[in-house]
């Protein structure tokens, strides 16, 4: 259980990038790596068609990481089944979204004419977010203890 | 150097060969500021400017790493099961928080842009700024926002949360660890999470929790509260 947590924390205990797609063959080798890759293909598609049907302006990766959790919930799919695969990805997720970053070079600018207001708005927002929630938060435990002492 | 990048094999094994090397250089240096991706998209764009090839040709190769980034998002499903299972007992104080988060952050971003002039593609592509970079690519592209842009200001707000998250939360009076790294999870997304890990894995774990409640969170109502917002975006 504690893979899975600490494969998430990129900067810490990333996997190693640069033998991606050697260990997406042989991650998928270990543990049937057709079934793997049909159950996590098969959530997505089942996202794209949600989306194609109905035009809910959800990304289809979105659909498809919350239907996997819920099939895991209710017990089709087994840990066991997805874990090799799900580790490898959620691993090298930082990775992925390299070329999305390159991809701001033809922006420039735009950024440039409002890097001001990006900057501004991204950072006091996060200020904003990092204040209230950790309020609403402390807030919810006090009520919750005072409900439990009574 | 056109014929190089006209090459998808060669762009990839670049792609991947520049990570590599800025993974390495972080832990090599422990410097936080280094983050991989920023490196990495940093000696890339600098690589494409010097050579004069613009970003369609770089692309053409990077669209097949790009396209793992969908099936990557589908497999947080699992680590999502998982924190969801641990959360059971006290659910509630946990979603309403991230629920106030989501939507706080959502607004907030969106308002300031908008009052400081920002155009209406800037005021999209931020909204989802305090997500993990995949979610929030998807949903930028899901409401129309700069792809790109989000990834960009997504790192920089990581940054920011990591490095001063803590120190600004004490100063507004949130002295509970475990509202602190809620916090600081759904503001500052895998960057704080890994900060918070530094500190402790409890932590650890609690913002990681933050960090997927609100990236699911501002998925599923991202769009409907930029529905709601958008006539005064668009004005």
């Amino acid at each position: 259980m504690f893979n899975v947590l600490s494969d998430f924390f990129i900067l810490k205990k990333a996997r190693q990038a640069e033998a991606s797609f050697l260990i997406l063959i042989l991650n998928f080798n270990k543990e049937k790596m057709i079934r793997q890759a049909a159950i996590i293909f098969g959530c997505l598609a089942i996202g794209e068609l949600i989306v194609y049907l109905t035009s809910v302006k959800l990304p289809s990766s979105i659909i498809g990481m919350i239907l996997l959790a819920f099939l895991l919930k209710i017990g089709w799919v087994k840990l066991t089944w997805v874990k090799g695969i799900s580790d490898f990805l959620v691993g090298t997720l930082p990775f992925f979204f390299v070329p999305a970053g390159v991809g701001i070079m033809a922006y420039f600018e735009l950024i440039a004419t409002s890097f001001w207001s990006i900057l501004t708005a991204a950072l006091g927002s996060t200020v904003i977010v990092l204040v209230t929630t950790g309020w609403v938060h402390q807030y919810l435990r006090k009520q919750n203890k005072t409900k439990l002492k009574k | 150097m056109q014929w190089f990048f006209n090459n998808e094999i060669i762009v990839i094994a670049f792609t991947i060969v520049i990570y590599f090397i800025a993974e390495k250089l972080q832990k090599k240096t422990g410097v936080f500021l280094l983050n991989p991706i920023l490196v990495s998209v940093v000696i890339i764009i600098s690589f494409l400017s010097v050579f004069n090839i613009d970003y369609e040709t770089y692309h053409k190769g990077s669209k097949y790493i790009d396209f793992l980034l969908k099936p990557a998002v589908v497999a947080l499903g699992v680590p999502l099961y998982l924190q969801l299972e641990k959360i059971k007992k006290q659910v509630l104080p946990i979603i309403i928080s991230q629920l106030v988060g989501c939507i706080v952050g959502v607004v907030s971003v969106v308002v300031i842009a908008k009052l400081m002039g920002a155009s209406k593609d800037i005021v999209y592509s931020l909204a989802p700024k305090s997500v993990t970079t995949p979610i929030a690519i998807e949903v930028s592209r899901a409401v129309g926002g700069i792809a790109p842009l989000t990834a960009a200001v997504v790192i920089v707000v990581g940054i920011f949360g990591a490095v001063f998250g803590y120190v600004i939360m004490k100063l507004f009076g949130v002295k509970n660890p475990i509202a602190q790294s809620l916090a600081i999870g759904n503001a500052a997304h895998a960057l704080g999470t890994s900060r918070s890990m530094d500190i402790s894995p409890n932590y650890g774990a609690m913002a990681s929790i933050g960090l997927i409640l609100n990236g699911v969170l501002t998925a599923l109502l991202a769009p409907y509260i930029l529905k709601v917002l958008s006539p005064w975006i668009d004005a």
